[in-house]
């Protein structure tokens, strides 16, 4: 029986092993548009794979033997986990992506929290946790065969930091989902001394892992009321940053939930764990910063939700404030006979579900001899690449998506820009206007071109909340309505030009 | 102080793992293109559900009659399935259209 156990417990290594090879091989092929899916199967493979060897660890033995145990628990969790898993994919729309993914990432960091109240409440002794006169627990559990012995404080500190991210990324990434969706304000919602109440929460955290470990009884309670606080950190964190920072927020919340994911595995002393956390942890930071540079702002400035705060000076700018519309005729005309037409999607673009439309309508101008290019901004929408996944969603050809940086020097030789709900991306403010609050931030620089069309649903400001001069520029052309409608009428008014 | 080098110590393999993970994860996707950015973060959420391991090993250690931890782990574990088949599901449809469009341009 010892042998057995000997090989069980190798093969479980070995199956974790390939699983951490799998999670690095997928993540690199994820990161090449030719092997991207085939990364993500892999990674689902190493996934499974490491699901697999975990219900065959020694962990699970003594219920095999001793009847069904907890399998019923486990099979029903797995079963429903992955039924509501699926449901929820199929149904939702590619404009919802970003909601989606910031909802599914606060399910992993309540995952993370739920595991650390059960640790307290099953160890909960008495309301005591942590005995001050043993030094060692033994982590990964009584029962795996590999029980190792870890410093009982180091092993309590890392209990309780897991406890507070997995909270702070659960309530967090439901908050960012809420601004998304709507049902939570856009904006950024400010109180008095906010910035003290955020700061004193977190000092209070801190402090509150010190005082748990002169606690004694009251541990399991000092443990609650932790959890307590980093809920609502969460939701007082996000709550400040205005929508369009949102993306920056979901994937700082995802690197939060690999982190948590690396703790646990440590808990655990499981390898598997703490590689596939650490993984995520480290490259959605990358991906954080990644984003804050396309911003031109840096992730503090975000944080502290900055963003609306310095718009000051913007409103006393006397601008020439009047618009201009064009007639759906006049616009096909223009565009028919330009000889290069650039495309600027935004969220507006996303909202309206108009990526087939504006295909078509590439696809018409194309036939008729001119050169069609999108421009695409990084933070256009609501995600990085929001507007290729989109674009792509209706064939849109590849090579026909320009960066921010191929773009700007081509706009002078561009005849008409096509604006579909896009604004503070395209807003000359962020390069003239020192006062304004997304001053310094890379925009598309659509007035050098010959013409601007502008499809817009009102002269509502963006999601910045912020004027925008490009709307008043002589050059500019506004189409107003929802964007599908507007292009489908295009669409039918040039192909009788 | 000795408590802390005890510590140091005892973890430093899992030290040296940490360090060399970071950097890893770092250069794995240091290069990838913003058309990816989505599928990425999205690919990567569903590996950060790796947490379903713990909601396990959670759930096979403990007792049967421990009903409270038995909840709180089948509901940990119910809320990070749905975060890895999700995540993986959801990347594949955002990935599925580049292959589309692939096909189409030969």
């Amino acid at each position: 029986m010892d042998s057995f156990f000997g090989v069980g417990l190798f093969m479980v290594d070995l199956g974790y092993m390939l699983s951490v090879v799998l999670f690095i091989l997928g993540m690199k092929w994820m990161s090449h548009p030719s092997t991207a899916r085939k990364g993500n199967f892999t990674t689902a493979l190493g996934m499974g794979i490491a699901v697999v060897s975990t219900l065959l660890s020694a962990g699970m033995k003594n219920y095999v033997s001793g009847g069904t145990g907890n399998y019923v628990w486990i099979v029903s969790g797995l079963l429903l986990g992955s039924l509501l898993g699926l449901r929820l994919s199929s149904r939702v729309k590619m404009t919802e992506m970003p909601q989606m993914v910031s909802l599914l990432n606060g399910f992993g960091g309540a995952a993370a929290m739920l595991i650390v109240l059960a640790e307290v409440f099953g160890k909960g002794n008495g309301g005591q946790l942590f005995d001050p006169g043993s030094f060692d627990v033994i982590r990964g559990g009584e029962n795996t065969g590999r029980a190792e012995r870890m410093s009982a404080i180091f092993y309590h500190i890392l209990l309780l930091l897991n406890l507070v991210a997995g909270a702070i990324s659960f309530t967090g990434s439901v908050v960012a989902m809420g601004k998304l969706q709507g049902f939570v304000t856009g904006g950024s919602v400010r109180w008095p001394m906010q910035r003290f109440t955020n700061n004193g929460l977190l000092l209070m955290m801190l402090l509150g892992i010190v005082v748990f470990f002169q606690a004694g009884d009251g541990q399991m309670a000092v443990a609650l009321l932790l959890c307590a606080a980093a809920l609502l950190f969460g939701v007082l964190f996000v709550l400040p940053i205005g929508g369009a920072d949102m993306p920056v927020v979901i994937s700082l919340l995802n690197s939060i939930t690999g982190l948590t994911s690396a703790l646990t595995g440590f808990l655990y002393d499981n390898q598997a764990m703490v590689m596939g956390g650490v993984l995520v942890g480290a490259s959605g930071l990358l991906l954080t910063i990644l984003m804050c540079k396309a911003m031109n702002r840096s992730l503090g400035a975000v944080l502290l939700g900055v963003f609306q705060s310095g718009g000051e000076s913007s409103g006393e700018r006397t601008i020439d404030t009047t618009i201009r519309e064009l007639s759906l005729h006049d616009a096909a005309v223009l565009m028919a006979y330009a000889r290069r037409v650039a495309i600027i999607p935004g969220y507006g673009l996303a909202v309206a579900q108009a990526q087939h439309t504006v295909h078509e309508l590439e696809l018409q101008l194309e036939g008729r001899g001119v050169e069609v290019t999108y421009g695409i901004h990084p933070v256009a929408g609501r995600m990085p690449g929001h507007m290729n996944v989109l674009l792509a969603e209706s064939d849109v050809a590849y090579e026909k998506l320009l960066e921010m940086e191929r773009i700007n020097p081509e706009f002078p030789k561009v005849d008409v820009v096509l604006v579909i709900g896009a604004n503070d991306v395209v807003n000359p403010a962020a390069e003239r206007d020192p006062g304004s609050p997304i001053y310094g931030m890379p925009i598309l620089q659509v007035d050098r071109a010959a013409a601007v069309l502008v499809v817009k649903r009102s002269m509502s400001a963006g999601y910045a909340g912020i004027e925008n001069e490009l709307f008043y520029d002589p050059k500019t052309r506004m189409l107003f309505g929802d964007a599908k409608s507007v292009l489908q009428k295009l669409n039918l008014a040039i192909k009788e030009v | 102080m000795d408590t802390f080098f005890q510590l140091f110590d005892q973890n430093k393999e899992i030290l040296y793992i940490l360090i060399l993970s970071v950097f890893l994860g770092i250069e794995v996707i240091g290069k990838v293109p913003q058309v990816l950015h989505t599928p990425l973060m999205s690919g990567s959420n569903a590996l950060s559900g790796v947490v379903i391991l713990g909601c396990l090993l959670l759930l096979g250690q403990t007792t049967s009659d421990d009903i409270s931890v038995l909840i709180l782990g089948w509901l940990a574990l119910v809320l990070a399935t749905i975060n890895v088949v999700g995540g993986f599901a959801v990347t594949n449809r955002m990935l599925e259209m580049f292959k589309s469009k692939k096909k189409d341009n030969g």
